[in-house]
């Protein structure tokens, strides 16, 4: 397939570099402040080159990436709250053109469903979204397989930082802003954590599946959030003693999301350590599937994002 | 009958019964003669006792007071009762309280816990490191009656709010 990759941060960079090796080809990479379009395939080493150099991949603008001829478009522009502009309106242009989407940014999903699969069934497109929820993970997959109505429920521990965080707190019983800071030196944590640690991550990921569950509906809003900041080491030393910890899990199904530090045993299923995560779909035949692994992260969420362009319908 | 509603409790009697027509029935009766409120009937047909009967569990609700006199009715009516209790057939339920736990009267909290909710407060640790007036944390072992642990939790989180506390509940599906 030809793609068109919107954003050019670790997760599009990373689309932009392993396509080849999936088969397809850039024909267009755009980041905030310009594009590079090539109908007969971009050099993305060299577009990512000039991005290091003058920060940007190209002089060209984003909207001529937008109307570059791809067969599928990566939106992979940071998560935006409320309208998920800009990354809707990327998206609705690839859909007005019958082109075919592939999402990495949450907004539009979480967000703004309804008007997403509104525009979706008056194209010839087709949209797709694993990588919103739970990075390398095939949590939409896997329920898209079962069959959202043989889904009963989910949950899962959906943010990497708070994750490390709660479990670095328990391990060493170290309070959460010293731990925070250690986050942020290595990297795991951003300079401004607050959508991690809030639980806002988390809620986003439980709202898109609650949105795949109930076919639409839900926005953060209906979201019930509560997050780990103000937890004391203190709980995690008592809940240690009980042979429990604290974990931040969301959960959702086609009647609501609730995202909170909730106890879990502390060497179940729920209790990954570190960035790990971990999603646990309830199905009526199936049984309980439980599927863990990196969450986030370039080249692994880029994993998700290929798959999905793989399942793609040829576009005619 | 005008006992407090709040007083009731969850018992678990297991019998065994001969393979008759009308056994379970006969069974039954002085339950609810009684005043117990049958809650389920677990009639394990095709595992027998050592002793050739069958086996059954009913859960019921009555009083403390009452229990007794029901058991002693079961014995009377001539049914095997092997064991009757409450302990056993109790869910355990671990939660967290995060706040200012001193502040606001941790011992009030603990009372109200047991007057809002049908559940006993069976252990408490307190970890206060910051002395009174800090955010402290406490664990909570309850004991709760079969198929209350979902009215238990609402009732702690309004609690919890009311107080300005964090509760943080259990994720209970490890077992399934």
């Amino acid at each position: 397939m030809r793609l068109a990759v919107i954003g050019a941060g670790s997760v599009g960079r990373a689309v932009a570099e392993l396509a080849v090796e999936y088969g397809h080809e850039v024909v267009a990479l755009a980041d905030s402040t310009g594009a590079a379009v090539d109908d007969d395939g971009l050099d993305v080493a060299a577009a990512l080159g000039r991005k290091g150099e003058t920060g940007s991949v190209g002089e060209a603008d984003v909207a001529a990436a937008l109307e570059a001829d791809y067969d599928a478009l990566v939106e992979a522009t940071p998560t935006t709250l409320g309208d998920a502009e800009p990354g809707f309106g990327h998206v609705a242009r690839a859909l007005e053109r019958d082109r075919h989407v592939v999402l990495a940014n949450k907004g539009p999903v979480a967000e703004r469903y309804d008007d997403l699969r509104a525009l979706e069934a008056d194209s010839a497109g087709t949209v797709r979204f694993e990588a919103t929820v739970a990075g390398a993970i095939p949590a939409v997959s896997t329920i898209l397989d079962q069959g959202p109505a043989r889904v009963t429920a989910v949950r899962g521990v959906l943010n990497g930082t708070a994750n490390f965080i709660l479990t670095r707190m328990a391990a060493e019983g170290l309070a959460y802003d010293h731990v925070l800071a250690e986050a942020q030196d290595l990297g795991v944590a951003e300079a401004d954590p607050s959508f991690d640690v809030d639980g806002t991550d988390a809620a986003l990921k439980c709202v898109i599946v609650a949105n795949l569950l109930a076919g639409g509906g839900f926005s953060l809003a209906d979201a019930e959030v509560a997050g780990i900041a103000d937890l004391p080491g203190s709980a995690l030393a008592l809940a240690a003693e009980e042979g429990r910890t604290v974990r931040l899990v969301g959960e959702a199904t086609r009647d609501g999301v609730r995202v909170g530090p909730r106890l879990v045993p502390q060497h179940g299923t729920l209790a990954v350590g570190g960035t790990l995560n971990i999603v646990q779909i309830e199905t009526v035949h199936g049984g309980r599937l439980s599927l863990s692994g990196a969450g986030a992260g370039g080249p692994e969420t880029a994993t998700a994002v290929l798959a999905d362009v793989g399942r793609l319908p040829a576009r005619s | 009958m005008s006992e407090d509603v709040a007083d009731v409790r969850a018992y678990t009697v297991r019998l065994e019964l001969v393979d008759e027509p009308g056994e379970l029935l006969r069974a039954l009766l002085p339950i609810a003669e009684n005043g117990g409120n049958l809650l389920s009937i677990f009639h394990e047909r095709g595992n027998l006792t050592p002793r050739g009967r069958i086996p059954v569990e009913v859960d019921l609700e009555c009083p403390p007071h009452r229990f007794e006199t029901v058991v002693a009715a079961l014995r009377e009516a001539g049914v095997n009762v092997i064991q009757a209790g409450a302990d056993r057939y109790r869910e355990e339920l671990v939660v967290l309280l995060v706040g200012d736990l001193i502040g606001t009267d941790l011992s009030d909290t603990l009372s109200r816990v047991e007057a809002d909710t049908s559940a006993t407060v069976v252990d408490v640790s307190l970890s206060a490191p910051d002395g009174a007036g800090g955010r402290a944390s406490a664990m909570l072992r309850l004991a709760a009656a079969p198929r209350t642990v979902t009215d238990t939790l609402a009732a702690l989180a309004d609690l919890a709010a009311a107080k300005g506390l964090r509760l943080v509940e259990p994720v209970e599906v490890e077992a399934a």
